[in-house]
């Protein structure tokens, strides 16, 4: 099977600073990734640099486009990198508000990604938007109302809307159930788990919540200092982890 | 007359506007950044449309000012007689006569020709200002054509009030290519952009010129089961009875009288020279109009 995104030796550096260096690895189609770490590991540097927000110093990252197969994204054209951005492509930010547009209604917020790739019809937007609040647990009637009138929750679960509405195949998350009450982050976590065994989505997820990626992730990267240090299969590296650092990190999780 | 330039702006200043407006002819609807400089009036009267009117002024040319479609307003009077003053240009309000005609919010009713300049005062040339009010991003979605946002627009137009509501400053798309700002002409007149004059548009305070060749296709955004119509007040003009112009409202008494007339008042008062009469209307008489 032919891997969707191709990470190899990926590397950036903040001057002399290392942000993440060294990092390769394969995702398959339908494959969830967790990549876990403290604060100032290097996660949301890697994250940004494979979702083409920031420009790596070093390396390649190769996904698998529709038209022409694996092709590195980092060299490619800026306009086809921002195709790909609101196309195969999602970003799901940790503050609802860095990913929406708050001035704009939850229908207009779903239908941008749609009108971006030439929908003009409205009443073909409207529907779809009506179907994808759905999907998210948003009612009907909320469709006119803003994003500020929205709780965090209701506002995350538009976002994940706004971002799977044109069918992406790649989802980047960046602490997606952050900031958010932990019943809350129950059903959010649901809903994503759904919503990627129903789509095939890939996804790759940073988040610093071991109890997110036990729940979505297949597979799991551990980073620190800029250095990946343990990867394998979720269940294995969080029962049995190998890195000292790893088993700092898994015994620090609170027991309730 | 003699202690100012011509037209008011040194030579040097002159050159620079007529770049921009050469550039921006080259690009139709391109934005093109130039040195706007400060003009006796304040931001906001004007200050883009006066210097692309001085840059294209020649000794020879007819000047008319309109605001709203008015010659008599104040805006367009002291307009028109700035460059009287300091251009010494003749001056006309007769939209025929006029060689550059310096507009603020209308187009004239009257057709114009290819030997005729239309020069536009534009308070905001972005057009995706108000829904990315990043200027960086909206100048790489303008290079990329990413125009998806301004759909957005309209969505929330239809969801939010049944129809476009979007009534003025009605985004286009110049020859296929650049989203444009009209400035806030009514979407009435915006099937007009597509003449056979010369537009170039002005802001002053946003320091960008754009401009629309002669016979530039020009065509309204909109969605296919809501498609682009031009509007005006139902009603025929109450002084010389026009049926197709735009119309101003007004309220004449507290017992909800009223009246409508052609906002171009020189297209109206030609009508009631040629004993065109409204339903309010009497007949034209001179110097008591």
């Amino acid at each position: 099977m032919r891997p969707l995104l191709q990470v190899e030796s990926i590397a950036k550096f903040y001057g002399a600073r290392i942000g993440c260096i060294d990092v390769s690895f394969d995702l398959y189609p339908g494959e969830v990734m967790g990549i876990v770490g403290e604060s100032g590991s290097g996660k949301s540097t890697l994250l940004n640099c494979l979702a083409g927000h920031l420009t790596p110093d070093h390396g390649a990252v190769r996904f698998d486009t529709r038209a022409e197969g694996l092709r590195d994204t980092i060299t490619m054209s800026e306009p086809e990198r921002r195709m790909l951005g609101r196309t195969d492509w999602a970003f799901v930010h940790q503050h609802a508000r860095d990913g929406l547009r708050m001035n704009v209604s939850a229908g207009g917020n779903v239908g941008e990604r749609l009108m971006a790739v030439n929908a003009r019809h409205y009443g073909d937007i409207r529907a779809e938007a009506i179907d994808w609040l759905g999907r998210v647990e948003i009612t009907e009637d909320r469709i006119d109302d803003r994003p500020t009138a929205f709780s965090g929750g209701m506002q995350q679960r538009l976002q994940i809307a706004r971002n799977l509405v044109t069918g992406p195949r790649l989802v980047f998350m960046d602490e997606p159930t952050g900031g958010l009450d932990v019943s809350v982050q129950a059903r959010l976590l649901d809903l994503l788990r759904g919503l990627v065994r129903e789509m095939n989505l890939s996804a790759i997820i940073v988040t610093h919540d071991l109890a997110v990626v036990r729940l979505l992730a297949d597979r799991l990267m551990v980073m620190k200092d800029g250095h990946v240090i343990e990867t394998g299969l979720t269940d294995q590296v969080l029962d049995d982890p190998q890195h000292a650092y790893t088993q700092l990190l898994v015994s620090s999780v609170l027991q309730v | 007359m003699s202690d100012y330039n011509f037209a008011y702006l040194d030579e040097q200043t002159k050159r620079m506007i007529r770049r921009a407006i050469l550039k921006g002819l080259a690009i139709p609807g391109y934005q093109v950044p130039f040195a706007s400089r400060e003009m006796p009036m304040p931001y906001g009267w004007g200050t883009g449309g006066v210097q692309v009117s001085a840059a294209v002024l020649t000794p020879d040319d007819t000047f008319k000012v309109i605001d709203q479609g008015a010659d008599d307003t104040t805006n367009a009077v002291s307009i028109r007689r700035f460059f009287q003053k300091t251009a010494g240009v003749a001056v006309t309000e007769a939209t025929a006569e006029a060689s550059v005609i310096q507009t603020r919010h209308r187009i004239p009713e009257q057709d114009l020709r290819a030997d005729q300049i239309l020069v536009y005062q534009v308070p905001i040339p972005e057009p995706l200002r108000f829904l990315e009010p990043s200027e960086v991003e909206t100048r790489k979605m303008h290079a990329l054509e990413e125009y998806g946002l301004m759909h957005v627009k309209l969505y929330e137009d239809i969801s939010q009030h049944g129809d476009i509501a979007t009534a003025y400053a009605y985004p286009v798309k110049v020859e296929g290519r650049y989203v444009m700002d009209p400035s806030p002409i009514p979407k009435f007149d915006n099937p007009k952009l597509e003449m056979a004059g010369i537009q170039i548009f002005g802001a002053g305070r946003e320091q960008r010129i754009y401009a629309i060749p002669p016979y530039t296709q020009v065509v309204s955004l909109d969605f296919d089961d809501y498609p682009f119509q031009p509007t005006k007040a139902d009603h025929a003009c109450d002084l010389c009875g026009a049926e197709e112009s735009y119309l101003d409202e007004l309220i004449m008494n507290d017992a909800g009288g009223r009246m409508f007339m052609c906002s171009d008042t020189d297209y109206c008062a030609t009508r009631r020279k040629q004993g065109h009469v409204g339903a309010q209307g009497v007949p034209y008489k001179e110097a008591a109009t």
